[in-house]
């Protein structure tokens, strides 16, 4: 049963090493297995979250000990609340891009399917392993896929905005090094639970090491996370990858914001004496500027791609402000708040491209040769006899919206809703849980979030506006674009994910106080890693 | 012995951060190489710097650093280098997919204007 955690990371790489003996061709074989393994990774993510959830500690912590070795020398993987809530999240951005892919991007690279497949394994194990140096090892298998996944389609631009994400993400590797190094000097230890258990103990002469070193690790992690100032990079990269890798990107800060979140709550809770709290103000406030950065660049962007880049800056800058509260009620919210803006992102960014492709139909030729699969358009329709005809020989009772117009605009709608945080979406109820735990708290940091967040809401629904505006609008006799249905599906999903999240509001915010709770209170978790047991060989 | 290490370290990784922020391609390349070096090494000190210790507990004595060498630095340095080393790679190739799509070796894929 126990062997379920270990699943998520085993599935996607033997389908990848399945898929690069099957050599070039067998693009079909090949996206069926991708499917095959995406679904079924999903479906495991879901296994591990109902198998944690309700449940109280120590149930509540799936441990696996991949080589069965005893607890503080071997890799140790956790399956916990947060854990298998970012694997779900994972499942359901994967399954949407590829899904997305199929109609078109997958013919665009030769190993568009197999980088897929090691970018879902890289997110998977980030997301259970309980080992700081394998935690490394899966950033890099992770950063790895996405260096490819960013260059897939090529170009000028991709190359170029490719070359600046590698040189950053090598940098801050380079940094994650440094600081792992440093906390393995002064504990000697790279489990992380037995880093936090061992923590309190280190002498008051090593402390200022151990803080350096932390501090370092963080800005590696902040830095994927998107925090001003480590964040310019971010988004020339996402607007310049392919509809498909920017909607996988939409996960990759939140592995940023997930590492400070597990790391930070393990290591410097409240009762660590010397360390307590250590660097708290500094997510706030960096959280803060973050958000403010985030909120003005959505404003002032022109194209949708860079907006929609913009909001998952101003998503992160809201998160990792919330971590450094260290307040359950407020972090419950923001995992709420995490869900929600995952899969509106994703969303966003693959309406990007349809909405794109609407605009470039005016100028050009349809570019997509789709046949039966493409919506119905009505768009040439003649009306039928007898219809009132005006002055110009045009129907009096107006054509029909085209059906593909008509999925783009409420699907953008819908997802400008959820990103800006309008009622009644998910968007909203995440603000809400996270504005009422604010109002408990009292100091400048706690009111200026709050302005933020409501302000950030104003800045978002503005600039969404416009560019809903400007593509729906104001263009009367545009034709209506070519979608296929495999596309719109995946959005559709999406949405539906955010509207499900609003309807079953009150499970969802209950297990996502739940986990906060269980992240206030790490000796919960170092316990049931320092408890695990090796299976005992049966005797011969 | 530690001072000799520590200049090592020091040279390297300062040269490195110089060359990191120039603007040729190659340049942050090799800058990219030598803040790898910096960093193994320094992975690697952070055991225990010693001459003609084992990585391995004697029958014996003590388990402790005082007569065997840490082995776990040695293991990472391993794995660091293995990765930097792929990843650098890669860097040089879409180094060299930047300079044939641009024609010159500015980071940016065009020279600044001034």
């Amino acid at each position: 049963m126990n062997h379920l955690i270990v699943a998520p990371i085993l599935l996607p790489l033997a389908t990848a090493a399945l898929m690069l003996l099957l050599g070039e061709g067998r693009r079909g074989l090949k996206a069926g297995f991708n499917l095959l393994s995406t679904a079924a990774g999903l479906a495991i993510a879901v296994a591990l979250l109902l198998g944690v959830a309700g449940r109280e500690a120590p149930a509540a912590f799936g441990v696996y000990l991949p080589g069965n070795w005893p607890v503080p020398f071997g890799i140790v993987l956790v399956a916990d609340r947060l854990s298998a809530l970012m694997a779900v999240l994972t499942g359901c951005v994967g399954l949407a891009s590829l899904l997305f892919a199929l109609a078109r991007w997958q013919h665009a690279g030769a190993y568009f399917h197999v980088l897929f497949q090691l970018q879902l394994m890289g997110l998977y194990g980030a997301f259970l392993t309980a080992d700081l140096f394998n935690l490394f090892v899966f950033f890099e298998v992770l950063l790895a896929a996405s260096y490819g996944l960013l260059l897939h389609g090529g170009g000028g631009a991709r190359v170029r905005a490719g070359l600046h994400y590698i040189a950053v993400n090598l940098v801050a590797s380079l940094l994650f090094l440094i600081g792992v190094a440093v906390l393995y000097g002064v504990t000697g230890t790279l489990n992380m639970a037995d880093i936090a258990q061992k923590l309190p103990a280190v002498p008051a002469s090593d402390r200022g090491l151990l803080h350096a070193g932390a501090a370092i690790l963080a800005i590696a992690f902040l830095a994927k996370a998107g925090l001003w100032p480590l964040n310019f990079w971010l988004p020339q990269a996402y607007a310049a990858a392919s509809a498909p890798a920017a909607a996988v990107f939409a996960i990759l800060t939140k592995v940023g914001v997930y590492a400070v979140l597990r790391l930070w709550t393990l290591c410097f809770p409240a009762d660590a004496g010397a360390s307590a709290g250590f660097g708290g103000g500094v997510l706030v406030w960096g959280g803060i500027v973050t958000l403010a950065f985030g909120a003005l660049g959505m404003l002032a962007s022109q194209q949708l791609a860079r907006l929609a880049g913009y909001s998952v800056i101003a998503s992160s800058g809201t998160l990792v402000a919330t971590i450094g509260f260290a307040a359950p009620a407020l972090s419950g919210g923001a995992l709420f708040y995490l869900a929600s803006s995952t899969l509106a992102g994703c969303a966003m960014f693959l309406l990007v491209e349809l909405l794109e492709r609407a605009r470039q139909v005016e100028v050009g030729p349809q570019q997509i040769d789709d046949g039966q699969h493409a919506l119905p358009a009505f768009l040439d329709a003649e009306p039928p006899a007898g219809t009132n005809l005006d002055d110009n020989e045009e129907a009096l009772t107006g054509r029909a919206i085209p059906a593909a117009l008509a999925f783009l605009g409420v699907a953008f709608t819908l997802s400008a809703m959820v990103t800006s945080g309008l009622p009644p979406l998910s968007g909203f109820v995440a603000k809400l849980a996270m504005l009422t735990a604010l109002l408990e708290r009292h100091g400048a940091a706690a009111w200026a979030l709050f302005g933020l967040i409501i302000l950030s809401g104003l800045f978002a629904a503005i600039a969404l506006m416009r560019v809903g505006i400007r593509h729906f609008w104001t263009t009367q006799d545009r034709p209506s674009p070519r979608l296929r249905v495999i596309e719109t599906l995946p959005i559709a999903g999406l949405l539906a994910a955010a509207v499900a999240l609003v309807l079953q509001g009150e499970v969802v915010l209950g297990y996502t106080r739940a986990t906060a709770e269980s992240l206030q209170a790490p000796g919960l978790y170092i316990d049931a890693v320092m408890g695990a047991r090796p299976v005992a060989r049966s005797a011969p | 012995m530690e001072v000799v290490i520590s200049i090592a370290i020091g040279v390297m990784a300062s040269a490195g951060v110089w060359l990191v922020l120039r603007p040729r391609t190659f340049q942050v390349l090799i800058g990219l190489s030598l803040l790898s070096y910096a960093v193994n090494l320094f992975i690697f000190s952070v055991g225990s710097l010693a001459v003609n210790r084992e990585p391995i507990v004697q029958p014996g004595l003590a388990a402790d650093l005082a007569t065997y060498s840490d082995p776990l630095p040695q293991s990472l340095v391993l794995t660091a280098i293995v990765i930097g080393f792929a990843t650098t790679a890669l860097f040089l190739v879409v180094l060299l997919a930047l300079r044939g799509l641009s024609g010159g070796d500015h980071v940016d894929g065009q020279e600044e204007q001034l």
